[in-house]
């Protein structure tokens, strides 16, 4: 007790980092049956439908087949490096998420501490900047340490795509950073509070919406996913980087670049989308009750499906899932809970838009040609963030220059 | 001992075993590796000592752009292992002691001169963090002129490095 008495930020930070741990890794798995699926229905199949109701249970069941499958180590490859690979690639993309604001700072625990986010860093926005320019590293070793020509070409690829493209990244970020005037995440959240014409969010997403374009763009591409999956373009390279993973180190690269997009969309929520601010003005007080309505509509929904359509044990499962939404949305709409958890509903509304964008992306979009990428990246990319980021300046600058 | 203490031994022993690792590693790749651990434990060595801006600095630019270039071309040249030759004699019968003797002069400077003593005991050093917004002030204000004269001085770097690699026509 004395240890826990004396050191709180330590104490809490650990709690809140092993909770955090927790969402993040059930979201990610099923952010991978979000994606299978959207672009099932786009595609007009049905996707994931056997395992559990919906295929809800198949997360689970991936998971467990990764576990207990063989684990193959190429007999010429680097075996430190290629165990430290994935590894690597799955703890930066993961301690990035540790940095993010989910809810308002003055939501607090009896300590003192905040509830919402971990750590609250005054230099917060470079420190994620300095945990994603080292995950090339991941990918990078790995195409190296394979000792395969297809993993190295992958490798190679990726790194060339993702110093290319950090350039663009950073720069069409620094256009709100200079808006604002901190690196700080709760700050950069609350220089976009308040409305025009009492209605319209003063997001960035208005006054830098060609940084946005330029960000998001760049996102795709440090993500490498569609139409930027250059590393692991199955037509040309196998699988790239990762042809020669298999078992659960394929499965650590896998979540690795799962957790990169929810970060990547973190960041592009807190940057341009006004973070855990609601898009609502603060008198409209019925939007407390949106997150309980919309968990009881989703198990109406639940319920409706689990009686006319679902057989046998699948019947079960849905059942519960019905159960738990409807105690959730009850929850929820209890009033002191329901205002404590505005600001995480509405962070949580966002990110996962901008992550059915990125599904919708891939469901749609042919794969560029490298040389397009380049050229694309280089000429096209950066002028334009960079024309953004000047002519932001100006117009911040101007003002002081006239009064002289 | 206090949790700081207890981090900046960790972070020293990294810091000085990367290097240990980056001197005689056989591998290329291996090399670039320590030296990525040692800039990362330096970076933690700048977040103790109160300059959290440096350290992320540190991280973006050093292990995370010119490190990661480092790697790309020795895995672009497909660099082998590297061959071993003996130390030199003159290395290994005046180097290496006289590389101990300058360590144990500053360790016997540090605990018994009196501006050693001082610097050991954190003379110079801000108190607390110095933030990234008084950084700038200084940076952009009180250093304009070797500032920009740095970045001109980068600028022409690189339009040399552009002329050296340009192929002749």
């Amino acid at each position: 007790m004395d240890f826990v008495s004396q050191h709180p930020v330590l104490v809490a930070a650990v709690v809140k980092i092993a909770v955090l741990l927790f969402i993040v890794m059930t979201a990610l798995a099923y952010l991978t049956w979000l994606e299978r699926k959207v672009i099932a229905h786009i595609q007009s199949r049905w996707g994931p439908y056997n395992v559990g109701a919906h295929g809800l249970l198949q997360p689970l069941a991936d998971g467990i087949k990764f576990l207990f499958k063989e684990d193959v180590t190429p007999p010429a490859a680097d075996r430190l490096i290629y165990t430290l690979a994935p590894f690597l690639a799955l703890a930066l993309g993961l301690s990035a998420i540790a940095l993010i604001p989910f809810g308002p700072p003055s939501a607090l625990f009896p300590n003192g501490q905040q509830i919402f986010s971990v750590v609250d860093l005054n230099i917060g926005l470079l420190f994620l900047f300095a945990i994603t320019s080292m995950g090339v590293y991941g990918i990078a070793l790995a195409g190296w340490s394979s000792n395969s020509k297809y993993a190295l070409l992958g490798g190679l690829r990726s790194s060339a795509q993702m110093i290319s493209y950090e350039v663009s990244l950073t720069i069409s970020v620094v256009g709100v950073i200079v808006l604002a005037g901190t690196l700080n995440f709760n700050e950069l959240i609350a220089a976009q509070k308040g409305y025009w014409l009492h209605f319209i969010p003063r997001w960035n997403l208005l006054p830098q919406f060609v940084g946005f374009l330029c960000y998001l763009t760049a996102a795709i591409a440090e993500t490498n996913r569609v139409p930027f999956d250059l590393p692991e373009a199955e037509t040309e390279l196998v699988a790239g980087f990762h042809t020669e993973y298999s078992a659960f180190k394929f499965a650590m690269f896998f979540m690795a670049e799962y957790a990169n997009m929810i970060t990547v969309s973190c960041l592009a929520t807190i940057l341009f989308l006004g973070g855990w601010l609601s898009p609502f003005p603060e008198t409209w007080t019925w939007q407390n009750y949106l997150p309980g309505a919309g968990l009881l509509m989703l198990a109406a929904y639940c319920a409706w499906n689990t009686v006319s359509e679902m057989r046998g044990i699948a019947r079960l499962q849905l059942g519960v899932v019905t159960l738990l939404a409807g105690g959730g949305g009850l929850i929820c709409l209890y009033p002191p809970i329901a205002a404590g958890i505005q600001g995480p509903f509405w962070f949580t509304a966002k990110i996962l838009a901008i992550l059915f964008f990125y599904i919708w992306m891939r469901a749609t979009l042919p794969r560029f040609r490298y040389d397009q990428l380049m050229s694309f990246g280089w000429k096209l990319l950066l002028p334009v963030s960079l024309a953004n980021l000047v002519i932001t300046a100006f117009v911040i600058i101007w003002p002081l220059l006239r009064k002289g | 001992m206090s949790i700081p203490i207890i981090l900046f031994l960790v972070c020293a022993l990294v810091a000085v075993a990367g290097a240990v690792v980056l001197i005689l590693a056989r591998e290329p790749i291996h090399s670039a590796l320590a030296l990525v651990v040692v800039m990362m434990a330096l970076a933690v060595l700048y977040l103790l000592l109160g300059a959290p801006f440096i350290a992320a600095v540190q991280i973006i630019v050093y292990a995370g752009a010119i490190m990661v270039l480092f790697v790309f071309v020795i895995m672009l040249l497909n660099a082998g292992v590297e061959e071993r030759t003996d130390f030199s004699k003159l290395a290994k019968f005046a180097g290496v002691p006289l590389g101990f003797f300058l360590l144990l002069e500053i360790a016997h400077w540090l605990a018994h001169s009196p501006i050693g003593a001082a610097i050991a005991n954190g003379a110079g050093s801000s108190a607390g963090e110095s933030s990234t917004t008084e950084l700038s002030e200084m940076l952009f204000r009180q250093y304009l002129f070797p500032f920009e004269a740095t970045s001109i001085l980068i600028l022409i770097a690189i339009l040399g490095a552009l002329v050296l690699a340009r192929k002749e026509e």
